[in-house]
């Protein structure tokens, strides 16, 4: 780790090195000589005007010095009064001669001196250096500068600053200068100035921004314009709220996501068909075990693997659904209690069988590059992408189910079914092949949660277990037979989790949650939307 | 007591082996080890092992046989009759503890605790424990079942509520906040009533004291099945609108007998952790709950004789693959939840009694 760290430092260094040298002209090389020669002979109250000469000069050549000797990595050769580059000043060691870029070996450690600078001189240069960062040609580069400059008073400094602002067409960048001037101009004695300055920073969401007033109010209680400042921080503590808010909020909907994800293929096997299906959690383990074997298959192509695996996990769980239905829950209808023992040894097998198949280790799932990222809409809120993907697939999948089920004439057979199985086949309905494809399609649709699930938590044997009895809670809150009510359900209870966390815990805030839903069953036995009609009566 | 197994073969079976197991096993763990009759001293903790198992099928049995409640909780109640006994034993450690504190078990030391939480107060004292042990899972069960069966929530979805409870029991002590020794639980303990729970005299005395807690366990149990208000509870599992038109109270019924199980499963709790030497959260996990409605279910739900048979036979088997073929077990318990549900709804003794019939 160390040795890739030197290695990685050795190649950035090499970098600037060549950059600095490209720099150099033929007119330049001249120059060049001149300031070095200066530097080296100078004491401390000199360098300050070689410097300043030197950036004036030549601006990018001398923040390269002025880096290197923040760094102290600028040395001197003591007999050839030559400037080097020295990563490490030890015997054996590479230094790199700036103004020919020759590298030569270290042979006596003594030889090289290291061009000293003090604390007065590395404010400075930074000074220097954030102000050169102010011109930079990308914006980011610029806003970066600026950033670093945020709590600088020096007047020469802010007018250069108020300058470039003026001419700055890049809003972002406007806004940090923006920044820049009113912490700057807090302090100043101007009291309209001050004011004018404090409003700008009420509308910033910078931290700095608040930490500016916060400090202003600190030291200047009395002043008249303390109400309107601490007005100012009043207004950005309530944007920081909302913000958090929001985040909160988001954090809440993507767990409630997972949750509507890992409940919906429930919501049809034993919502709609009345089957309690303890094995639901295995067959989301089998999606993310397809979704793991699937990475294996096409290595070079993580990016596709995802896309690949949705269908390959819904044919996977689908049919190891259709064969439990075929194989051992048909004949347990009408028996839930014994439905219920029976799927729950299937869970056993169907774990050990994992176990046996793929070891009994957790197995990491590859996170394709297009998952990862950040989305940033201010200073005080981002936003992860991967969460985004799982609350779009969730209401697609979400959407793509209700359509089936309202929309088709499968749907329309499954609810004919399930509401009177006799009239339904006395009307040519097929009951036990409709059995047999709602089933294979709930459990489908826990194979594809189970591809979305392999992205956030481990792939192992237990991970079906972990979803059992939160599948359950949703479904069984939400209404039973409802799909609407289990992805109300799904998101109500993800946003109540996340908002009981920052003072409970994440443990305890799930307890709670399970009492609540525990008490909650006690008041309404069916759920929060019950359904109606004769259906509800059994 | 005669008169509550008069109908009852499979008891009167049970009880007689329990009974003699209780004279022969000291006299068979006294003869020389190189008897072939001779038992060793771990045998005998693990046959109390599965004697108190077998009590937590009884008191499944009892509710879900008689009363047709399918509880997936029950587990909880044996755990937290367990951590009641578990906090006793840790107490009377005193200061032979890693850390030697006298006042304050291993783990709170751990945590930099400074004093005793305010629930642990009193349980170095045997009588105080022993109340807590049917204390506390009675009172849950209360509560539980009072708000439950008001509320008339039946069937699937108390299953599945009886299993949320036992998953929240478990979260719960699995935080070091609690107090009840994190995921780690209460072990290392030394001694009960003075009696060193490494001695083989300690291990047979647990070993009748389980004995005799099923054999007691059983006849209150079968008491209630056998008596006016035992014939109620049957009355409410088969048709429960019926009952409660007769005028029934159907809730004060589940309720009580839902309770009376709940505290059979601490007692048993309490009698488990001294044998196995460690109480920790795993024991509320789901699974656990589920396992003691197979056992009842291989055994023949409804029989009472069948649960202990039942939870007997599979722990059985369950030490011997999880040793011999730990990676067969979880095949063979799940077929067995299969076969058994698809084939012998009745279990082992409906099948022998079939053939009685015949």
């Amino acid at each position: 780790m160390l040795y890739l760290r030197l290695k990685k430092g050795l190649y950035l260094g090499m970098g600037c090195l060549l950059m600095l040298l490209a720099s150099l002209t033929q007119a330049g090389e001249a120059e060049f000589i001149a300031h070095e020669q200066a530097l080296i002979k100078a004491k401390f109250e000199q360098k300050e005007q070689i410097m300043a000469a030197w950036y004036a000069a030549d601006t990018q050549q001398a923040v390269e010095l002025m880096e290197m000797m923040l760094a102290s990595q600028l040395y001197y050769h003591k007999k050839e009064k030559r400037l080097y580059k020295v990563i490490d000043a030890s015997k054996g060691a590479v230094a790199d001669r700036l103004s020919d870029g020759e590298s030569v070996t270290i042979t006596k450690k003594r030889d090289f001196k290291r061009v000293s600078i003090n604390n007065y001189l590395r404010t400075l240069f930074r000074q220097y250096i954030a102000k050169a960062g102010l011109t930079a040609a990308e914006p980011e580069q610029r806003i970066a500068a600026a950033e670093a400059m945020v709590g600088n008073t020096d007047p020469d400094l802010m007018a250069t600053v108020a300058g470039l602002r003026a001419q700055e067409t890049n809003a972002d960048v406007q806004s940090a200068f923006d920044l820049v001037l009113a912490v700057a101009n807090l302090q100043s004695a101007d009291a309209s100035q001050q004011q004018a300055a404090i409003e700008t920073l009420g509308d910033s969401l910078q931290p700095a921004a608040l930490n500016a007033l916060k400090q202003f109010l600190a030291s200047n209680p009395e002043s008249d314009l303390a109400p309107i400042a601490s007005k100012a921080v009043d207004s950005i503590n309530g944007k920081i709220d909302f913000y958090n808010g929001v985040e909160t909020l988001y954090f809440g909907l993507s767990l409630g996501s997972v949750l509507v994800l890992a409940g919906i293929g429930l919501a049809i096997t034993f919502g709609v068909m009345g089957v309690i299906n303890m094995a639901h959690g295995e067959l989301i383990m089998i999606g993310a075990y397809t979704t793991y074997v699937i990475q294996l298959l096409m290595p070079n192509h993580i990016g596709w693997s995802l896309l690949v695996a949705v269908p390959a996990a819904f044919v996977v769980s689908g049919l190891v659904g259709i064969l439990l239905e075929r194989g051992v829950i048909r004949f347990l209808y009408g028996r839930p209690l014994e439905t219920l023992l029976a799927t729950f040894g299937i869970s056993l097998i169907l774990q050990q069988a994992v176990r046996s198949i793929f070891s009994p280790l957790n197995r990491s799932v590859e996170t394709p590059s297009w998952m990862s990222g950040l989305i940033e809409i201010n200073p005080l809120l981002s936003l992860t992408q991967s969460r985004m993907y799982i609350i779009a697939f969730c209401l697609l999948i979400f959407f793509l189910l209700l359509a089936i089920m309202k929309r088709t004439r499968l749907g329309l057979q499954v609810r004919a079914v399930s509401q009177n199985r006799n009239m339904a086949r006395a009307m040519g309905v097929r009951s036990e092949w409709v059995d047999a494809l709602t089933f294979g399609l709930g459990s489908g649709v826990a194979g594809i949660a189970g591809v979305a699930l392999s992205q956030l938590t481990n792939v192992g044997p237990n991970m079906g277990q972990a979803y059992i009895i939160d599948s359950f809670m949703v479904v069984v809150f939400g209404g039973v037979g409802n799909l609407w009510g289990t992805l109300v359900a799904g998101l109500s209870l993800g946003v109540a989790n996340k908002l009981l966390e920052p003072w409970a815990g994440a443990v305890l805030a799930k307890i709670l949650v399970l009492i609540f839903i525990i008490l909650f069953i006690q008041k309404r036995p069916r759920g929060l939307f019950p359904q109606r009609g004769r259906a509800a009566e059994d | 007591m005669i008169r509550l197994l008069d109908q009852d073969r499979g008891g009167k079976w049970l009880i007689g082996s329990l009974l003699l197991a209780i004279v022969l096993v000291p006299i068979l763990n006294s003869l020389p080890e190189s008897s072939s009759l001779h038992i060793p001293t771990y045998s005998i903790s693990l046959l109390g092992k599965y004697l108190t198992l077998a009590l937590l099928a009884v008191a499944v049995d009892l509710v879900w046989g008689y009363l047709g409640i399918l509880t997936l909780g029950h587990a909880a109640f044996f755990a937290l009759g367990g951590y009641a006994m578990g906090m006793y034993l840790m107490r009377q450690i005193g200061d032979r503890g890693v850390y030697g504190n006298p006042d304050l078990p291993d783990f709170m030391v751990f945590l930099n605790w400074q004093e005793l939480p305010w629930f642990w107060h009193g349980f170095d004292q045997f009588w105080l424990a022993v109340i807590m042990v049917m204390l506390v899972p009675g009172i849950l069960a209360f509560v539980f079942g009072f708000l439950a069966f008001r509320s008339r929530v039946s069937g699937v979805y108390l299953s599945i509520i009886t299993q949320a409870m036992t998953f929240a029991l478990m979260l719960a002590f699995y935080r070091n906040e609690m107090g009840f020794g994190g995921n780690n639980g209460l072990t290392d303990f030394k001694d009960i009533l003075g009696f060193s729970l490494q001695s083989d005299q300690t291990k047979i005395g647990l070993f009748i004291a389980s004995a005799i807690a099923l054999i007691l366990g059983y006849l209150l149990c079968r008491a209630i099945t056998t008596s006016r208000a035992g014939r109620a509870v049957v009355a409410v599992r088969d048709g429960e609108s019926r009952a409660r038109f007769m005028g029934y109270r159907v809730e004060n019924i589940k309720l009580w007998v839902f309770t009376f199980s709940a505290v059979l499963a601490g007692v048993a709790g309490a009698l488990y952790v001294p044998q196995v030497g460690i109480i920790n959260p795993n024991e509320f996990s789901p699974i656990n709950s589920i396992e003691v409605v197979v056992w009842v279910a291989v055994g023949g739900r409804a029989t009472l004789y069948g649960a202990v048979l039942g939870a007997i036979l599979i722990n059985y088997a369950k030490s011997y693959f999880t040793v011999e073929l730990p990676d067969i077990w979880l095949f063979a318990l799940g077929g067995l939840f299969v076969l058994v549900t698809l084939l012998l709804p009745r279990g082992v003794t409906g099948l022998l009694k079939r053939k009685e019939v015949e």
